[in-house]
């Protein structure tokens, strides 16, 4: 009798392309790890176009150039030719603050699809406390003018907190004054620089009550011409979120060194080799590493999740908000009311704030 | 991204002219998955799948063919009588119309 074959495994939607963890802002809520990747390890322009390649043949639908700020990359309109060419649907993640009408129009030539630009607040005193990064806000506005005077489709996103959780309606008025078709409104994730910054960032409940109210008379304003998509911070909510809608379900990051994860936050995990596509394809990655069969499905759970009726679609929360909260990784996500740690939870709800901000910044020693 | 919503939806909206070439907005575009074996349309952060009956639809949009047209074409292909295609061509459209995928 042959081997049982193990079941398919569902080819990746979405590949983010991380091509430099460098970036002239210092948010402190940056979704990049502590520990960055340096310009001496990133992938070579040859590495990444390899990259689009196997990607496309999995199964990848959309391509994310991120970073970092992706447009501190030169090669960043041959990568984007290159994955138009291979079918993939290019989106652009940006602070817009490398941009200028030359750089915009190499981009479009090269085919981009859309871009999602980044604002840190609608007021320059808050935003470029947050960006760190004086004259930011004004280089945010020109990049804004200049895709919209293309036409092409553009997303901006606001990361939002205790200091500039206020300013919701003004952020999706600006949105639309700008002439965007999107806007997300996005509470901080609490990992990596976020939870470094938590005491400073975490709204209180009166404040995230006001963001829910405030986005829902924002779409009842908008109506179909302007999409807003609301993130909300998981420390209020009684279930988790269904991180990355599932470990190895859809979603693959390929850092700047070319470390191949199911997650942005995936490399805080201990015990586990990270696959780097300098030594592996992709689909191999995918398919066979450890790591993404790591918490694949739902063979890993615990309990309360293993029994759970939500198991299929909360995914057992985040692994790495488990790992932060609870020192280990198989834990369920102690946001869920059932996890037994949720008291981390309630604590930090209700922990003495403080204004102090760490800014994102490569440490000197590693 | 989501792989579930079909794009067809049922709308109360006005007529589309026949005489109207509908097009797809910049930004959303159908494309043929060969690894899945299906259509679907790439819109910003997402993609629809397209159901067979959608993307027979959906692979008439070219720009240049007018509503009345693509209904013709899909009335004779299909061997079915043109006032059902015309309803169904007409509410799938209009659906994505007010989702700002088609243009006309």
């Amino acid at each position: 009798m042959n081997a049982v074959p193990s079941p398919r495994i569902p080819p990746p939607m979405s590949l983010l392309a991380e091509l430099t963890h460098r970036c002239p802002l210092a948010c402190p809520y940056c979704s990049n790890p502590v520990a960055m990747d340096r310009k001496s390890e990133e992938l070579s322009t040859a590495d990444w176009l390899r990259v689009l390649d196997e990607a496309a043949d999995l199964g990848v639908l959309q391509a994310h150039f991120s970073g970092g700020e992706p447009m501190a990359r030169p090669d960043l309109p041959e990568l984007i030719a290159h994955a138009v060419q291979r079918g993939l649907y290019t989106n652009l993640i940006t602070s817009g603050v490398l941009m200028d009408e030359r750089r915009f129009t190499a981009l479009r030539d090269a085919g981009l699809d859309h871009v999602q630009l980044s604002f840190q607040d609608v007021e320059t005193a808050g935003a470029e406390r947050i960006g760190h990064l004086p004259g930011a806000q004004a280089k945010k506005l020109a990049a804004a003018k200049l895709i919209a005077d293309d036409g092409m489709p553009m997303t901006l996103n606001f990361v939002v907190h205790r200091e500039n959780v206020v300013r919701i309606p003004q952020m999706i008025d600006l949105a639309a004054q700008l002439g965007a078709g999107r806007v997300e409104i996005a509470h901080t994730q609490y990992y990596g620089w976020g939870l470094r910054n938590r005491a400073a960032l975490l709204p209180s409940r009166a404040q995230l009550e006001q963001s829910e109210v405030d986005v829902a008379a924002a779409r009842a304003r908008y109506g179909d011409s302007l999409a807003i998509d609301f993130v909300t911070p998981d420390y209020h909510l009684e279930r988790p979120k269904p991180c990355m809608d599932g470990w190895g379900r859809r979603f693959l990051n390929v850092t700047p060194a070319g470390r191949v994860l199911p997650c942005h936050a995936a490399e805080t995990i201990p015990g586990v080799e990270f696959p780097n596509l300098r030594e592996q394809s992709l689909g191999a990655i995918w398919n066979d590493s450890a790591l993404f069969n790591l918490f694949r499905g739902t063979a890993w759970m615990p309990e309360p999740c293993a029994s759970c009726d939500r198991r299929e679609i909360d995914w057992g929360g985040c692994r790495c908000q488990a790992l932060a909260l609870t020192g280990n990784a198989r834990n369920t996500d102690p946001v869920c009311g059932l996890s037994p740690f949720h008291d981390v939870v309630l604590e930090a709800r209700e922990e003495e704030r403080t204004p102090e901000l760490i800014f994102r910044q490569f440490e000197t020693v590693r | 991204m989501t792989d579930s919503a079909a794009p067809a939806a049922a709308s109360t909206g006005q007529m589309i002219e026949g005489s109207a070439i509908p097009r797809f907005t910049r930004g959303h575009r159908l494309q043929h998955d060969k690894v899945r074996n299906l259509w679907l349309v790439q819109a910003p952060e997402k993609a629809f799948v397209a159901d067979p009956v959608a993307a027979s639809v959906l692979q008439r949009i070219d720009g240049a063919r007018s509503l009345d047209a693509i209904i013709d074409d899909l009335a004779s292909t299909y061997d079915a009588p043109r006032p059902a295609i015309a309803a169904d061509v007409q509410a799938m459209l209009s659906g994505l119309m007010a989702k700002k995928v088609i243009a006309i």
